[in-house]
């Protein structure tokens, strides 16, 4: 019964959606304060339902009941009951539930810490919210009900997980991906329940940032949880493979990014408010663009959920009402919308007017090479090509260089205008000596010459320095310590800083080979000996595995012990390569085992990976910093009065 | 005072537009040269065979690993098998390093990398799907391609 | 209020994308596969039997009423899910149904059906997949329909399940009963 429980609440919270995209925008229609008021109890159901549907699905997979067609897909009896609870959110049907779950979270978040919006504007945001509930909710009721059962015969036992879903990183990365996705709903509802009323002030804005950088932050966190993942489980030592999926949820980082910056413009000095709408469109759409790659199967990619057309279609026509009606209103509506300050091309508007041309032009550069398979099928008449990784990497390079070198002055400058000779009058000690210094550190690690990473890597010593003490000034020259936004900011971009870092070094240092190794053999990388012990064979609870042990010496002195497995999963038939390495912080030891070749020897696949670490550290450090902001006593203060002024006219 | 000020906002306008259209032609027409360069076409075994692909140029071939002919090196990493359409042709993959888990002779595989003179392919890079049940697209459709043109030579 | 044209700028470059999306979208359509073999004969083929090894199956042996053959295979996960409908169909729907033991280890495949009921008249041994070739199939599950002459009517890639044989499945069976 309970699958059915699960279904029923489904089908309450649709409901509950339809409700609350109706019955609040009537009381905004008829100024009635009590039709205004009660889309958050809506909000409130809507929320509660999901969430005991969602337990109903979690509860089918603890007690095997593979009577319902979708745990019989995606889980086994043998399955250790972590992977029973994120084998939810392992395929299309129980991913999409959490994905409606969490908008249901933000919707109910968005009832409850508004408080600074009027309540006619509160009541049209969640009005739009209702919508895409709607949406969200038919979506999974008529095109993939998790709850669906295969009666009256059904298997005995599943099918099992896949086995590359069997994995720490699978169990977080997606809900902190699907909550940047849909939390770019919130901006976005914000931004048409705006239009709607003609007036973008600079309060919009205001309400739009906290919200934006939560979702952005999130959406930061699940990007980075999911190239540490690749790296260790699939990659065999990659981070990072420019593959459609990871650009469908790279593109709307990309351009929530530029949001983030322009927001500030708009909310500080009144500019680019026209083009900060379109931003929070964009960035929601692009979302939703990703989950219609992702899950429609018009791109090819290893991480693709199971192709169905009702999906695909259904998604299309969500897209085209979604995006396209909220384009119609903005044509219509930001037309009237003016914003004309004027800012010296050294202010920091003109910076971060550079920062969003950027951003937009790395975006378009990707979405252009995701689609461009698509495009050129349709054109040829189905010939087929692919864009590979060259195509990405020289174009999203330069731009991202740039943006990195705008980095450097932008965070420092002022509104309006900045003394252009400042930065350079007050820091020039430093601007020679960390060149210097990052020669030294090349030297030291002994690593070799190469003239661009070494520039980079001096712009990014330069950021963080600048950015610590500009902190630090703040912190001392102030009347109080300085602002959560403030902090958010600074630790945001020295994260980008480090990441950088990180990336560079990677690119530039890293060694690695394929070889022929038998027990015994020793062969040297980076100033490390990888000795081959032996091989045995272990058994885990749902797959056997060959298990090599390695002994890696550096000078004579053993470091790390590394035990690479190639297991084979019995249920779902699967080999798997699980890699085994060595973390550190200026330095990672890789080791993945290939396939068995000859009497006892195998391909063995070893890396050395300097610093490539701090490419997640940094991504989480610029996370951090945009939970930071959260905390501002700005966004916390409560406009109970003007609030209730606004009910009342 | 206030035509001052009119004159520099129409003058910071008009450099960002003339920012905006040189910056845009100049993104674009990079883009579009890098993507022209970095496309990889697809060929199917028979295409390979009589002589469609271009050699000495990045492209994809895809097919089934006929069974029985995958040889490694004694010494080394190197690794050779024959790709098919399961039809007429025939495509021998050269290839250094490890293959995908997935692997495995009968089953369809894609390959990236180039047409040596011998009209061998040496790939530098071997994908196998993640889900062994169906075969990759491409290799789905090579081989329905195929058997429609047998059925239509035979019949 | 006036409506200035650069402001649909970008819906124009949306409803662009969509074009292609569409187009794109359509030309994948996975239950669009090339149908060579509709409304072909099924093809010849000599192979043993999987429960009686000494006897060889002939096409003969398939023809005579509309009936389903159904690629199978132990490896296959999706093979497990639509093994219950199947044997529902054997047991509630007078239809008959023949099996296609796919690129398969015979005793891990008599093992598999001893364990799970075995809902086919008999099953055709294709180890080395000759047959499936020349059926084109892609992988297993593959489920045909073939009528009384023995020709290839029908084919559905995938697990079937409850809702695909009623509606897909069923109502082809009905037609081709219909018309004879």
């Amino acid at each position: 019964m309970i699958p059915e429980f699960g279904h029923f609440a489904l089908i309450l919270a649709l409901g509950l959606s339809a409700a609350l995209a109706v019955v609040p925008a009537m009381g905004v229609a008829r100024g009635d304060p009590l039709l205004m008021r009660s889309g958050s109890f809506i909000a409130c159901g809507i929320f509660v339902f999901l969430l005991f549907s969602f337990f109903c699905l979690m509860e089918s997979f603890l007690s095997d009941d593979f009577s319902v067609r979708y745990v019989a897909n995606n889980s086994n009896s043998a399955l250790p009951v972590q992977y029973k609870i994120s084998a939810i959110w392992g395929a299309h049907e129980g991913s999409f539930l959490l994905w409606t779950l969490i908008m249901g979270g933000w919707t109910l978040a968005v009832a409850f810490f508004s408080n600074s919006l009027t309540f006619d504007m509160k009541a049209r945001v969640l009005s739009v919210m209702g919508l895409l509930n709607v949406g969200f909710i038919s979506f999974i009721l008529f095109a993939s009900n998790p709850f669906d059962r295969s009666l009256p015969f059904y298997p005995q036992d599943g099918a099992d997980l896949n086995p590359l879903l069997q994995d720490f990183g699978l169990i977080v990365h997606p809900p902190m991906l699907y909550m940047g996705y849909v939390g770019f709903a919130v901006p976005f509802a914000l931004a048409i329940a705006t239009l709607t009323t003609g007036r973008l002030d600079a309060a919009w804005a205001k309400w739009s940032r906290p919200w934006t950088n939560a979702a952005w932050a999130f959406l930061t966190i699940g990007i980075t949880l999911g190239s540490w993942w690749a790296y260790y489980e699939l990659g065999w030592g990659g981070w990072w493979f420019w593959d459609a999926v990871e650009n469908a949820s790279f593109m709307p980082w990309l351009v929530g990014t530029a949001l983030i910056h322009s927001l500030a413009a708009s909310e500080k000095r009144g500019v680019f408010k026209s083009w900060t709408v379109l931003l929070a469109i964009a960035t929601f759409s692009l979302s939703l663009l990703g989950a219609f790659l992702v899950r429609s199967g018009v791109l090819t990619s290893v991480h693709a959920f199971a192709v169905d057309p009702t999906r695909g279609l259904f998604i299309l026509i969500f897209l085209v009402l979604v995006i396209g009606g909220s384009l119609v209103i903005y044509a219509l509506k930001a037309s009237g919308i003016r914003s004309e300050v004027s800012f010296k091309w050294n202010s920091r508007e003109a910076m971060l007017l550079t920062n969003n041309l950027l951003l937009v032009v790395a975006t378009a550069a990707v979405l252009l090479g995701t689609l461009y398979p698509l495009l050129y099928e349709v054109l040829t008449d189905g010939k087929k090509i692919s864009v590979g990784p060259p195509y990405f990497n020289r174009v999203f390079v330069p731009v991202a260089l740039l943006l990195f070198l705008v980095m450097i002055i932008a965070p420092f400058s002022r509104w309006r205008k900045t003394g252009s000779d400042r930065l350079l009058r007050n820091n020039w000690v430093l601007f020679l000596i960390a060149p210097a210094v990052v020669f030294a550190a090349t030297l030291l690690f002994g690593m070799t010459f190469e003239p661009l990473a070494l520039f980079i890597e001096t712009i990014a010593l330069c950021i963080l320095v600048l950015l610590g003490k500009s902190w630090r000034d703040s912190a001392k020259g102030g009347w109080r310590s300085p602002s959560a936004s403030y902090t958010g900011m600074i630790l945001g971009h020295a994260g980008m800083a480090v990441a950088i870092l990180g990336v560079v070094i990677t690119v530039y240092y890293s060694e690695g080979r394929d070889v022929r190794l038998q027990p015994g053999d020793t062969v040297s990388l980076s100033g490390y000996d990888f000795h081959f012990e032996s091989v045995g064979k272990v058994k885990g609870p749902n797959y056997v595995a060959d298990q090599a042990v390695f002994s890696v010496r550096r000078g004579g002195k053993e470091v790390a012990m590394l035990k690479p497995e190639k297991r084979f999963y019995s249920v779902a038939r699967n080999v798997m390569t699980e890699a085994d390495l060595d973390p550190g912080i200026f330095r990672d030891l890789y080791i993945a085992l290939g396939e068995p070749i000859g009497e006892d020897a195998w391909a063995v696949r070893l890396h050395v990976k300097p610093f490539v670490r701090w490419i997640w550290v940094g991504g989480l450090l610029v996370a951090a910093g945009g939970f930071i902001t959260l905390i501002d006593r700005r966004y916390r203060r409560r406009k109970v009065k003007t609030a209730l002024a606004g009910a009342a006219t | 005072m206030k035509f001052g000020k009119m004159k520099t906002h129409r003058r910071n306008r008009l450099l960002l537009v003339l920012f905006l259209v040189v910056g845009a032609g100049g993104a674009a027409t990079f883009t579009l040269l890098a993507l022209n360069e970095n496309i990889n076409l697809f060929y199917s075994p028979e295409q390979i065979v009589e002589g469609e692909a271009p050699s000495g140029q990045t492209i994809r071939a895809g097919g089934m690993v006929v069974e029985g002919s995958v040889v490694r090196s004694e010494t080394d990493l190197g690794v050779s098998f024959l790709i098919s359409d399961l039809k007429s042709a025939e495509v021998t993959v050269r290839y250094e390093g490890i293959l995908p888990d997935l692997f495995r002779e009968g089953q369809g595989v894609i390959a990236r990398g180039q047409l040596n003179q011998d009209g061998e392919f040496v790939a530098d890079e071997v994908l196998a799907k993640h889900d062994e049940n169906y075969m990759p697209p491409e290799v789905a459709d090579v081989i329905a391609e195929a058997h429609e043109e047998g059925k239509a030579r035979g019949g | 209020m006036t409506l200035k044209k650069s402001f649909l700028i970008p819906l124009g470059i949306f409803l662009l994308l969509v074009l292609f999306l569409g187009l794109g979208f359509q030309l994948k359509d996975p239950h669009y596969l090339p149908s060579v073999m509709i409304n072909k004969p099924f093809p010849e083929f000599e192979l043993k039997d999987l429960h009686q090894p000494e006897k060889i199956r002939k096409k003969e042996d398939l023809i005579g009423e509309v009936a389903l053959v159904n690629v199978w295979a132990t490896w296959c996960p999706n093979c497990v899910i639509e093994h219950p409908e199947l044997l529902r169909i054997s047991k509630d729907e007078s239809i008959t149904l023949f099996g296609i033991n796919y690129n398969d280890e015979t005793v891990k495949a008599i093992n598999w059906l001893a364990r799970r009921e075995d809902p086919y008249r008999f099953s055709i041994v294709d180890d080395e997949g000759k047959l499936a070739i020349d059926l084109g199939v892609y992988g297993a599950p593959e489920t045909f329909v073939i009528d009384s002459l023995g020709v290839i009517r029908f084919r559905y890639v995938g697990p079937v399940t409850n809702e695909v044989w009623q509606q897909e499945i069923l109502p082809i069976v009905e037609h081709l009963r219909s018309s004879q």
